[in-house]
């Protein structure tokens, strides 16, 4: 196994304390260059995880490695922001200057890039997302998954080891959620990014390498897409639906069609049926 | 209400050296150009001031249209200020009798010269602004400022805001759009009624236009920390301001201006 970029060790959150712990005693490990998910409901506490990760929350119990470094030590603080870069939910409510190239300098400007490097790494990091004829535009013009793959940029010039996306397709229509979804998954195959993708949409978790379901600030299952999504019966309790093409398996199984186990896209299905008519 | 196409302040885009200059260098000149006009004893000093404002309007490209539209909101005060000091004022030489008052010469001298300084402050700053983006006007206060952070002026912090500020305009001007319509849709009313009745229509959009914006602050903060942002301390420029041969000349012909200004007012 890969060394562990991330590694959450039995960590617990309240946000009050004495409150209620909004993560309990969590423990997951990220190893270089995979692309894990973790599914979960609102309020199943999958965005804390996300912010303790990045070092925006200090956990109340346990402790969250990041490259090595422990976020609770002050002085790791910007180099642990720096290596996990971090994408919210919000397209409108992170992007900070009135130009899209500016934008992507933010960061670079932040942790003091000299002048002279800045507009290679920002065209490199537009390019990267498929941006960079929208340079010199100002981002209220764009669309959601625009502007989202601009934030992307602003996260992927700083040359981060990995990044977390914290639900950053939930506010996109389907087109932009694809746009993006799509840049993120060529970032992980072609540079080797780290993802932990944050999600409620389980269509989404299909291509991760691994899947941990949250519910209630607790892990309750880790495993590959195929092994949580085959059976549709258990991941029902936290209120999480099967990708559709898992369910219409599962259902046709039930009415005594002799289906394998696993079918998880419109593509699998179809060689499946094939096989079938045979 | 429009609340489409807005453009940010009154900036006109083109191609031109007045554009080109520096901004710090324009703000600097600009205060220049305010003392010549502050320096001008007589009505003959402010031939030359008038004509560098032509020469810099012409190389500006700025339509004159344009330049004029910012003397609109100030029509009242001008014509007060015509006014005022045409009849209240003292002199010796009486020039025409209106059976009520008596104008003089030299109150009119004064009221002409009060409402052409007025009218060439207004010229020469909305010059500034309409050659230079709000932003680069931002980056240029922001550096002119700097020394200040000494005396812990928030230099740095001001232009920050100031460039959210920019940025969250339109996003939030589209919003107040969409809860109007929201509103408008369950029977809000925001086009009838006296003053007092649509001031108190505003409430409803207010309110959750405040809420909102307090949660985009919330977040916005989280993604700046989330990006390393901590203040102005080590950070760097994408955009680094650099005096060029322009920025130059441009200082050269703005002491010139206040050279002939003076030996003008001294002419009399």
């Amino acid at each position: 196994m890969a060394e562990p970029i991330i590694a959450v060790d039995h960590v617990s959150f309240a946000y009050e304390e004495d409150g209620p712990l909004a993560v309990r005693d969590v423990s997951l490990q990220v190893e270089k260059g995979s692309f894990h998910a973790i599914l979960g409901q609102n309020g199943s506490g999958k965005s804390t995880l996300a912010k303790l990760i990045n070092g925006l929350y200090l956990p109340t119990e346990g402790t969250v490695t990041v490259c090595g470094m422990d976020t609770k030590a002050d002085e790791n603080t910007w180099e642990i922001r720096r290596r996990a870069g971090m994408v919210f939910q919000n397209p409108d409510n992170q992007l900070v200057a009135t130009v899209v190239r500016e934008d992507v300098a933010f960061g670079l400007e932040n942790i003091g890039i000299p002048t002279e490097e800045m507009p290679a790494r920002i065209e490199k990091a537009l390019t990267d997302v498929g941006m960079l004829k929208h340079a010199d535009k100002a981002p209220h013009l764009l669309s959601g998954g625009q502007k989202q793959r601009v934030a992307i940029a602003g996260v992927l010039a700083m040359e981060p080891e990995a990044i977390i996306f914290d639900e950053s397709t939930a506010m996109l229509d389907p087109k932009g959620r694809r746009d993006v979804l799509k840049a993120v998954q060529r970032l992980n195959k072609e540079q080797g990014i780290t993802v932990l993708w944050i999600t409620h949409f389980m269509e989404e978790a299909v291509v991760c390498d691994q899947v941990h379901v949250m519910h209630r600030g607790q892990i309750v299952m880790n495993g590959t897409p195929r092994e949580i999504f085959s059976d549709v019966e258990r991941i029902k309790p936290y209120r999480l639906d099967a990708p559709p093409m898992a369910r219409l398996a599962a259902q046709l199984r039930a009415q005594g069609m002799p289906l394998k186990e696993g079918i998880l896209t419109v593509d699998e299905m179809a060689e499946e049926v094939k096989r079938l008519c045979k | 209400m429009a609340l489409n196409n807005i453009t940010l302040g009154q900036y006109y885009p083109a191609d031109s050296v007045v554009h080109r200059l520096d901004p710090r260098i324009k703000i600097v000149l600009l205060i220049a150009v305010i003392v010549a006009i502050f320096l001008a004893s007589n009505l003959l000093a402010f031939v030359p001031i008038a004509a560098f404002l032509v020469i810099v309007t012409r190389l500006s490209k700025v339509p004159v249209k344009m330049m004029v539209k910012g003397l609109k909101p100030l029509r009242l005060i001008l014509i007060l200020t015509f006014v005022l000091n045409l009849f209240f004022l003292q002199g010796e030489t009486p020039l025409l009798n209106l059976g009520f008052a008596v104008i003089k010469k030299e109150a009119l001298t004064m009221a002409v010269h009060y409402s052409l300084r007025l009218i060439l402050l207004v010229l020469f700053s909305s010059l500034l602004t309409l050659t230079t983006p709000p932003i680069t006007l931002t980056d240029g206060l922001e550096r002119l400022l700097s020394p200040l952070r000494v005396i812990h002026f928030p230099a740095h912090e001001m232009a920050m805001m100031m460039s959210i500020a920019l940025r969250f305009i339109p996003t939030l001007l589209e919003e107040a759009d969409k809860i109007m319509k929201a509103q408008t849709a369950r029977g809000a009313d925001f086009e009838t009624g006296n003053l007092i009745a649509r001031a108190k229509a505003m409430v409803p959009l207010l309110v959750p236009l405040f809420v909102s914006a307090f949660r985009r602050a919330g977040d916005l903060a989280m993604a700046m920390e989330a990006r390393c942002y901590h203040g102005g301390e080590g950070r760097t420029r994408l955009r680094v301001l650099k005096c060029q041969k322009r920025d130059y000349i441009a200082c050269a012909v703005t002491a010139l201006l206040i050279v002939c200004v003076v030996l003008c007012g001294k002419a009399y």
